[in-house]
This record gives C-alpha cells, structure tokens and sequence, in this order.
C-alpha cells in the first residue's frame, strides 16, 4: 500500500542508505535488543482509503445526538453560542495551525501579536493587569491559580465554594494532593449562592485563598463585593473561576477587588466538541505576575526600534525552574486562544455586550415560562444565563424522553449535589428562540404529567 | 525582503461603530437589566474591544498568518516536537457536528459513536504501546507525565510505601519531567549520562533505594539515541521497588517497531499531537493519553471508557482507587479524533513505516552535516539528532546565529540549546513526511552557513535579515514587561 504521507520511493530510500552505507532501514534500529523488539505486526485494524475514512467516520459521528439534530438546553460549563464563521476560516490557515509554539520570534510574529492581543481581551474582560496565553481548560486553570495562591502567600488551605463546578472542583482537589495543598468547602445558601457566614467562619489566618464561581454552577451571581473583604480581612487572596461571556453585562471581577480571575474561553468561537479541547484563561493582578503558570507573550522592540513580540518572563516556566517549578505546563491551548480572540474581534465592544445580554434575557424569560406553569425554580439569588427547576420524576428520566422529543434536556444536579436530586440544570443561551423555550416547557410539563 | 512595516493592532484598527457579527433580534419580551440584577454588579464600563468591519478583521488576521512559519509553509525539523505534517482529512473529520457539536453531559445513549470511537482509541494505543490500560484524559504530555506520577504516588501509598518520594531523571531529560515530579510532590534525583550518551547504568544502580518512586525516562533519549540498556535499567529499578516511566515525546521512532510496555515500563504518556499527527495550533492544544500496566490500571483518572456485555459504551465512575480527575470532562476530544484518524489511514504497516521512514530520514541528514558540524555523538540516531555548534563558536558564531541564519533560508530552526548535556546543542528532528528533496536542500543551506561561519560571519551573527522583524529585544521584555495594549485615552 502507498501512504500519502510518507514521500520516500525506493530510489530515495536506496540513495539514502548508500549515503550510510547500509544495506536496509532494518540496519538503522540493530541498537534496540532482541529482546524488545515487536515481533509481527501491531493487531490493529488495517489502513483506510481517505474514502473509507470518510464513511467510517460520518458513521461514528451519525451515532451522536448533537446540536445539529437536536435543540440543546444543556449547559454547566460547556455552552452552545453563535460562532461568526470568520473563526474557523482564519484557524485553518495552516500557518497558524500547523505552527509549533512561538520560539523562534521572527518568524512567529502573526501567532504572538494575535495572543498578545488576546491577553488585552483577557484583561479587558476580567478587569485585571495580567493574563497569560492560555491553560489548558477551565477547570486546570482553576488548580494552577489555587497551587499558585498557595504558593504565594506560604500558606497551605485553600476554601473553596461548593457552587463551584464540580469537575473544577474534583481537578483543584487532584493538583492539591500533588503540592500538599489542603481544600476546605463552604455551602451554599437557600438563594443558591455561597453561604457568607459559613465563608467567614471558614476563612482564618491560615487560608491561602477563597475560590467563587461567577456566576456560580448553578448560574447564580455571587456576590464579589461582599467576599472581597472576608477574604482579604486575613490575607487571603480572592479567585474568581468566571464565564467570560457574562462579563459583558456582570461587573468585572478586576473593579470588586478578585487577585485571580481564571476560567473558559469556549462561550467565544470553541465548539462544544464533547468537553474538548477549550480553552483556560488566566488572569491576575501585576504583583502576581511574576508567579503565574503558562506561557506569556510581551511586547519589544527590534534591533531597528520596530515593534515586535516575543515569549517573555521564561524564568517562571518549567523548562527553566526545572525541579524548582510550581507548574509543568508547557503545551497550551494556543489555537483555541486564537479562536476566542477572533471571536472576541468579531464581536467587539457591542457584540459582547448584545449577546451576553441576549443570553440574560432569554433565560429570564425562560424562568418565567416555567414558573407560569407551575414548575418550582430551586434558587432565588440573581442569575445569568442557567437555572434549576425541580422535577417530579428523576432527571434522567425526562432527559430521555426530551431526547426522543428531539431536545438535549438539562444537567442533573442530583449527580453532584444530594440534596438537589430531581432538579435539572437549564442553560439557555443567544441560539434559542423563543419558540424553542416554549416548547421545552411545554415538553417537559407533558413528560411530567404522564 | 518581506514587508517591515509594523503591523497594527486589532485594536488600532478599531472605529466606534464598526461591527463584525450578526446576532438575531431579542425575540422574547425584555425585562428591565436593573430588575434582574443588582446594580452593583452591573458592569459599569465595557471592555475595550475591537470594533472593525469583517473584511478588516479577515484581513487582519490573514496578514497575522503571513507573518507565521508552520509546517504547512516549509520544514521545520525541531527537535523532540515531531513537527510532521498534520493531514487536512483530520480536520474535517474533527468539525462534524456530531463531533465538534455534542456536549459531555449529553446521556450516554446519545453519544455512543464519541464513546465508541474514545474506546478504540484506548484499546490501540494500549496495543501500540504494549500497555494494558489508557486514560485519554490528560491534555497534554506535562499533563501526562503528572498524572502518570500521581498514579505511583498512589500505587506505593496503596502498598504502605508512601514514603517512595524520589524520581530518578536522566541529566538528558525534558525539561518538564523535574516539573512534574515537583508538582506531583515528588523529588528529583539525577543520573549522569556515559560517554555514549546513554543513562550511566553505575550512576543509576547507586541512586535506586528505598525511596526510589520511579525512573522517566524518554527512549530514544533526547540525543536521538536508544538506551540499548533498557533491560537491564527497568530490572535495577524494578528490583529497588520502583516503577518505570516513559515519556512518549520521542514515541515517532518506535512505532510497531518496540513497545515501552515489552521494555519494562510500566507507565507511558504519548503526545498525539506529536506522534500522531494532532496539529501543534502554535503552541496547543495537544492531548498526552497515559497508558499503564494492570497494577495501575485501579488508579486510572476517572472516568474511563468502558464496555459492556451488550456492546455498549460507558463512562465508568465507579473507581474507588483512582487519583480523580486531571481536566474538566474527559479529554482534549477533539485532538483524539484527529489522532484517531491519522491511526486509521496508517493502520499497522503504515505506522511502522512512518518511524522507519522518519529515522532514515534522521540518519541520512546527520551524516550530510557531520561533515560540517560536530557530532557528539557518531553513532547511529533514531529519529532525531544532535549536533554541536562548537567550531562554529570558536569563530565567533553561536548555535542561536545559526538557527537565525537558517530563517533567511525559509526554515525553521532546529531544537538549540537543549539537552543541556551538549555544548551550543542543535537538536534536530526532520520528520518522516519530508522528502529527500527537502532534506537535501537543508543539508545545502546548513552547509552553506558553515562556510559563511568561516568566511563572512557577520551576515550569519547579524541575521536574520529577511523577516518581518530583526532580532527582539528579549531582555527589556522580560525586565519591564508589556503584556497587554493599552488605549489611548481620549
């Protein structure tokens, strides 16, 4: 069989081993022993035409309900938005596509000046000094700043609120066991946010940090404003894990005071792609600039005064700290980092605003819909884009018949949170409509009264 | 000479005004923002982003792409990145809407061909590498190599012998595995290489103890080499207790041709987007599945992808030894699709031959610069190489003028300054999917540097002189940063 990716004929190949003077490729490995060698060939399935791929391919992905065949309403932390088909035309430049990581600047400038410009739109967002190329997903991004947190202030206790998200929450708990970091939870109230007096009897002189969702898992605003100072009252620094898409209507984390702003690029141009890959943002003010995980573009001047960019402040990074180092991240999410910053370009200042506004809105709207008939909302507190009701009948249940209904259902909060069993997560973002909203509640009050 | 006009900023393109995107109308009737949020967490100001035309914001970011080198523009042989070319059928196979538009918190049902296709993958990459088990997990190789160690951590602790805490690294290692050995809570111990270039087996026998966690180790070693000692290594750590750890960076040398698990390893992490054709995107994203021998198969991240009876796919939660969860959901999914595709347009025969092809390649280019250039280490290499700029720097040349150099002539430098084991280290990697043609005008433009080494050698210290940008100033970067752009005020 000939292989389109390898070019070398026989004639290459006898030129070339003429050169070693040998007489076969198999001369090239007599280093490996015996012993160790595979014998025979690998037992799996044999090489497919570019048409057979295809076939085989189309056919796995036929298998998945998706958002093309089905009305999705399933959100925490994965969410479907308008994606300007401008993103994937520009990520498929092989340029940047087929690039490795910008080592060699001169010719690395395009992929550089467009992550320099999507730490401003990090910034921006965020309302803080510094953030860096990207981490790998939301929930590392939040693991590195609690390492990096407890890093800095020399302590070892870290609280975290249990409106978190769950799997940020479970990933934080494995970096912790790496670097001897102990995690501490605080409840949450009846409104659905994270219980402040339970927050300020939690948080002591030995707290390195205090860890808060924006909005929370269950789509509830957390108030920054009155954390800011519980945690700050002891030295403590404020993390704020934020949906970056309700920071066009939310107040940035930056102006109420949080030290770290971490998160989720994918509301912005990354597709849901079954939880990966996304994109991690990290952000975090200046004095903590100097201890942050992950790759940072800066800006420079060439031998000839023009301005160009470079990788920077290299001494913090793994290769360099070696054994001394807090992260070992190396390779990030660079090409999802381009895809939020060209969304983030093609939404530009109104954009950003519309939809997150879009995204409150209908949601809102959606609540109100439920509650009209007659289905109980969990959580009182201010909300953004997600909601939970309570269902009669188990989640998964309902989720079931609404998938032969032709709808994604809801996440069931019963998985994480016993005391929520029976409520559905609801996220309803800008590609609803209306008439969509309508029919899911009028779906699931039939599945529930059957 | 390319263009060496700044190029402005997305952000210095902007106009008030200037919109590219289109949302529909609000269809649903609009509550006052103040009624459902507090005032004062309403966003006061707005984020300063960019307000242009699409026609500027293509433009903008096609003028970015001129001025970036990937493989799809020319070779680009750096070293331990397997810089192959990524196949455009990947691509599209990545972007079907029952790939790239499912959620992970769909019910199980609803995705049976991503957890089926994930299955496979496990199963081959289990084959692949000789393992018994593999998580698809990890989102990169450092991401790998720390949840490989988080599973010895737990493997000893399993055993009472929690207080195995030391790593063994060879002094030729990648820089991340002292990384992750410091942020899995485990120190670093090491061994020097011998005068071949290998792991010193001496060195190593005295370092293995009681405490002794595990040896990583990348084989083919850093320098291209096979660590012909294998064998014997995995006994002396086996024996002290320890366990062995394959970094896959430098996987591409050995596919179907030796298997980390038939060495005596008992943990492998594999860079898909390496080996496996996952686009490097500039930097990300990868994916680093990590794959284990049945005594850490308990303590895999969960979920894993499993199978039942009835032919049907699960993710199995139920693992109560596992060391938890290293990323949100299950993977970089997209990458594992891109990889799994690449694995079956090779298939068996195909794969062998790209590592068979891809160390001739290495082979035949190291012999046409040795001539020029000092080999280390003249031995036969695997899938990549290392050469030092030695002679060079004794005329006043250093191996970063060189790789500068080499810009001029439309390449990618190699790997340069690293293993730290070699002086003015160029380490270079061609790739199985370059042809003979490209190899030979490298050689040529390697050679030719060599010559202006000795007779011009300012253009090669003065270069490079056909880019976008001369020389950054990377010391200023780094002492007074500027890491965002900052409007004008008005």
């Amino acid at each position: 069989m000939k292989y389109r990716y390898l070019p070398q004929t026989d004639q290459d190949k006898r030129e070339m081993l003429d050169t070693l003077g040998i007489a076969s490729v198999e001369e090239l490995f007599n280093d490996i022993p015996e012993q160790v060698r595979f014998k025979g060939e690998l037992p799996i399935p044999p090489a497919l035409s570019e048409v057979e791929v295809v076939r085989h391919f189309a056919g796995l992905s036929r298998k998945n309900a998706n958002f093309s065949t089905h009305v999705n309403f399933l959100g925490a932390g994965v969410y479907e938005h308008y994606i300007p088909s401008t993103v994937n035309h520009m990520l498929l430049r092989g340029e940047f596509f087929t690039a490795y990581t910008p080592y060699q600047p001169e010719i690395s400038q395009g992929e550089l000046q467009a992550i320099f410009e999507f730490q401003t739109m990090v910034c921006e967002l965020t309302g803080m000094e510094v953030a860096n190329s990207s981490m790998y997903d939301g929930a590392t991004s939040l693991a590195e700043a609690v390492m990096m947190a407890a890093g800095h202030t020399g302590r070892k206790k870290v609280i975290v609120s249990r409106a978190v998200h769950p799997e940020y929450r479970a990933v934080t708990a494995t970096y912790a066991r790496g670097q001897g970091v102990e995690l501490a939870e605080v409840g949450v109230d009846a409104q659905g946010v994270t219980d402040l007096a339970m927050l300020k009897a939690a948080v002591d002189d030995g707290v390195a940090a205090v860890v808060v969702q924006y909005p929370n898992f269950f789509g509830c605003v957390e108030d920054l404003a009155a954390i800011e100072p519980i945690a700050h009252e002891k030295g403590a620094l404020l993390i704020v894990s934020a949906n970056p898409l309700a920071l066009g209507i939310l107040e940035a984390p930056g102006k109420l005071g949080a030290d770290i702003v971490t998160g989720d690029m994918q509301p912005f141009g990354i597709p849901a792609s079954f939880g990966g890959p996304h994109c991690g943002y990290f952000a975090a003010t200046s004095r903590l600039m100097r201890k942050m995980p992950g790759r940072i573009v800066g800006q420079t001047k060439d031998e000839d005064g023009r301005r160009g960019f470079v990788l920077t402040l290299q001494a913090r990074e793994q290769h360099i700290r070696r054994e001394k180092a807090t992260s070992n991240i190396c390779s990030n999410q660079a090409l999802l980092a381009l895809a939020a910053a060209i969304t983030l370009s093609a939404l530009g200042k109104q954009g950003v605003q519309e939809m997150a506004m879009m995204n409150l809105q209908k949601a809102h709207y959606a609540k109100r819909m439920f509650q009209e008939r007659g289905f109980q909302v969990a959580f009182d507190a201010p909300f953004f884009h997600e909601f939970a009701v309570k269902l009669s009948k188990p989640v998964a249940e309902v989720n079931r018949k609404l998938l032969e209904a032709g709808i994604i259902g809801g996440y069931d909060l019963g998985r994480d949170y016993p005391e929520l069993a029976g409520h559905a997560l609801l996220a309803v973002t800008e590609v609803r409509t209306k008439a969509e909203i309508d029919r899911l509640a009028e779906e699931m009050e039939a599945i529930l009264h059957a | 000479m390319h263009n060496r006009k700044e190029k402005a900023l997305i952000f210095e393109l902007s106009r008030p005004g200037r919109v590219s995107y289109s949302l529909p109308e609000l269809d649903v009737p609009e509550t006052d923002v103040a009624a459902m949020l507090p005032r004062h967490l309403i966003r006061e100001t707005p984020a300063r982003l960019p307000e242009v035309s699409e026609l500027q914001l293509v433009r903008h970011y096609t003028e970015l792409s001129r001025r970036n080198h990937g493989v799809d523009n020319g070779f680009y042989p750096l070293g331990s990145c397997t810089m192959k070319y990524n196949p455009k059928l990947n691509e599209d196979v990545a972007r079907y809407p029952g790939f790239a538009q499912i959620h992970p918190c769909q019910p199980e049902e609803s995705v049976q061909g991503a957890l089926e296709l994930m299955y496979n993958l496990q199963q081959e990459l289990a084959v692949i590498t000789g393992m018994d088990a593999v998580t698809l997990q990890p989102a990169a190789g450092a991401a790998g190599e720390f949840t490989g160690l988080m599973m010895i951590r737990a493997y000893h602790e399993s055993r009472g012998e929690g207080h195995r805490n030391k790593v063994i690294v060879p002094n030729s290692a990648h820089g991340t595995n002292p990384a992750s050995a410091a942020v899995a809570g485990l120190q670093t111990v090491t061994v020097p290489s011998d005068e071949r270039g290998l792991v010193d087996i001496e060195a190593l026998r005295a370092a293995v103890g009681p405490d002794t966690a595990a040896l990583m180790l990348t084989n083919p070693n850093t320098l291209g080499l096979f660590e012909e000692n294998i064998l014997e290594m995995a006994e002396i750590v086996h024996q002290a207790g320890g366990l062995l750890y394959y970094d896959g960076a430098n996987a591409n040398a050995i596919l179907g041709i030796a298997r980390p698990g038939d060495m005596g390893f008992d943990v492998v992490h594999l860079n898909l987007h390496k080996t496996f054709t996952g686009p490097h995107g500039g930097g990300g994203p990868g994916a680093g599945p990590v794959g284990v021998k049945k005594l850490l198969e308990p303590f895999l991240p969960k979920p894993v992808v499993a199978k039942r009876e009835d032919g049907s796919f699960y993710l199995d939660e139920e693992r109560p030894h596992s060391i938890g969860r290293v990323k949100g959901f299950f993977g970089n999914f997209g990458i594992l699709v891109r990889a799994y595709c690449y694995i079956r347009s090779m298939g068996p025969e195909g794969l062998k031959q790209a590592s068979e092809n891809a160390v001739l390649n290495a082979n035949y280019l190291m012999r046409r610069l040795a001539k020029a250039y000092t080999l280390p280490y003249d031995r036969v290499c695997k899938h990549e190489f290392v050469l030092s700029g030695v002679k060079q720097k004794k005329l006043g040349v250093r191996t970063l003028d060189i790789a500068k150099r080499l810009l001029d002539f439309g390449y990618h430098p190699p790997t340069i300054y690293f293993p730290l084991i070699v002086d003015e280290c160029m380490m270079i990697e061609p790739t199985e999917t370059e042809t003979k043609e490209t190899l030979d005008e490298f050689a040529e433009a390697m050679l030719q540097i060599a010559r202006e080494c000795e007779e011009t050698p300012e253009i090669v210290q003065e270069a490079p002189h056909s880019t976008v940008v001369k020389r950054l100033d990377e010391a200023t970067a780094a002492r007074k940063p500027v890491l965002r752009y900052q409007p004008q005020e008005a």
